[in-house]
């Protein structure tokens, strides 16, 4: 056994050896970052975090928060597990990931109680949550397990922005039509409907504060996708 | 040195190590953030207290508006005696001070009966008069609810109050805390005119302006609105001994 596995890492060796050194930029590196904003984005293409997208897009610097968070998460999930790859032992590989997870969110989560309380009580159980986010978990078992550090940390951030820019747009459609105003920390409210709208009888739409509003955002956001990105179209 | 890595050996001490480096790691950030957490719960329910009586605080100004505006501090028993008294700064190891008296966590401890809690009580001098502020906890539909409640010095009329939550459904249950719904208890009475405690009703539907028992509910938020009519009953009901004792004071003099 143990001599099979001497070979097996002697090979291994020699293929690293033949391979040239990757341009860090390299295109294929490239596609690792730029991939996951359109045509392999984790929540319009996969339909994977969809539970936080609904519940925290209310406020945008709420959004913002939860997606600095699961920046945060992926971008050092990715490399700590790329780093353990060869040693996790495959039997207990997902509790390993489960653990590396649960202990980088329970970090975000102490981190934003004591630095930004008043949005870490907004946020809530949905920082917690991230734990289950199925994007974080999909991309340690896909990709982070059979990749280079540098390729994990780039597939993270990718992976993390594709999340987030749908995240603060369905946030930004939320906060306009449900509140009228949006909320900048330390700046305040910044009104983007003028007031002759609201003397002419216009009412902020509650609908879109709720949960419900956000799955037709989104829902919307998948429409003009896929009919601007002829890809993603299934033939049938 | 080769070691096979599925064997059950390895996977063991993996698996105990990841444990270790983990928990250390963990508890060593919880550990050297708690100071700053502390403090931004203490500043919370300075502001809370502070909301209550018509004080505008933000986390940068709560303890020193806290400290200009209220006065005294006590703990009473649930017969309405006094069993603790504290004024100036809150010493956050100092078991007796009213500010230290978690209420809510007394309020969910099935060890302690209704009559061994502590019930604080918060002097504020507002525009030279007396203010008494209580704090309330109860129940909502998905989790506890709380508030604080400012009464004026004959302890019948509501200067104030405040109402927050931890899970309530956002749009329905959760705009208690929303001043719509607590403003109208400004003006409120608590007893009757032979005396009687009645409490403030949250009525379902919209409640008579002139009925100074009463204010409106929430529509679709009724169990939170029951929960907070509830907590306000409940509470009243503990004071109320405090109260009738003190007013009567006032009134001999």
């Amino acid at each position: 056994m143990s001599t099979e596995t001497a070979a097996a890492a002697n090979t291994q060796e020699v293929v690293k050896e033949a391979v040239p050194k990757e341009p860090l930029f390299s295109a294929k590196n490239k596609r690792l970052l730029t991939d996951p904003l359109d045509d392999d984005n984790p929540i319009t293409v996969q339909v994977l975090g969809i539970c936080s997208a609904l519940a925290i897009t209310v406020q945008v610097q709420q959004a913002v928060v939860m997606c600095m968070s699961v920046l945060f998460v992926m971008l050092f999930g990715n490399m700590i597990i790329s780093v353990m790859r060869n040693v996790i032992p495959s039997r207990i590989r997902i509790i390993v990931q489960l653990v590396v997870v649960a202990s980088l969110v329970i970090l975000v989560d102490q981190l934003l109680k004591a630095f930004i309380p008043d949005i870490a009580e907004k946020l809530s159980v949905f920082i917690g949550l991230i734990i289950t986010n199925c994007i974080i978990m999909g991309r340690f078992e896909a990709f982070a397990m059979g990749n280079k550090i540098w390729p994990s940390a780039l597939d993270g951030i990718g992976n993390a922005i594709g999340y987030a820019w749908i995240l603060v747009a369905v946030a930004i459609v939320r906060e306009i039509f449900g509140s009228g105003a949006i909320s900048f920390p330390g700046i305040g409210q910044i009104k983007f409907l003028p007031e002759s709208f609201y003397e002419a009888g216009y009412m902020n739409n509650n609908l879109m504060i709720l949960p419900p509003m956000a799955l037709i955002t989104v829902g919307i956001i998948i429409w003009i996708q896929r009919s601007r990105n002829q890809k993603l179209i299934e033939e049938n | 040195m080769a070691v096979d890595k599925n064997s059950n050996a390895f996977t063991f001490i993996f698996a105990i190590l990841m444990v270790i480096v983990v928990g250390a790691v963990l508890s060593f950030a919880a550990m050297s953030l708690k100071p700053l957490q502390v403090q931004n719960n203490v500043e919370k329910k300075m502001i809370n207290i502070l909301t209550s009586i018509g004080v505008d605080a933000d986390r940068d100004n709560a303890k020193e508006l806290f400290y200009a505006n209220i006065n005294k501090r006590y703990i009473l028993n649930s017969t309405g005696e006094i069993i603790s008294t504290r004024e100036g700064e809150v010493e956050s190891t100092d078991v007796e001070d009213p500010f230290n008296v978690d209420v809510k966590k007394e309020y969910r401890d099935p060890t302690l009966s209704a009559e061994d809690r502590n019930y604080p009580l918060y002097v504020a001098s507002v525009d030279g008069e007396e203010v008494a502020i209580i704090p309330l906890v109860g129940k909502g539909l998905w989790g506890p609810i709380w508030g604080y409640v400012a009464l004026e010095s004959d302890f019948n009329t509501i200067y104030g109050a405040n109402f927050d939550h931890k899970t309530e459904t956002p749009g329905l249950g959760a705009e208690i805390k929303e001043s719509w719904f607590s403003d109208p208890f400004i003006g409120k009475k608590i007893y009757d005119d032979s005396g009687n405690l009645v409490s403030v009703n949250v009525v379902k539907g919209s409640a008579e302006p002139e009925n100074p028992h009463a204010v409106d509910g929430i529509t679709g938020g009724t169990i939170t609105s029951n929960g907070v009519d509830e907590m306000l009953e409940r509470t009243f009901g503990v004071y109320n001994s405090y109260f009738k004792n003190n007013s009567q004071i006032s009134q001999k003099q």
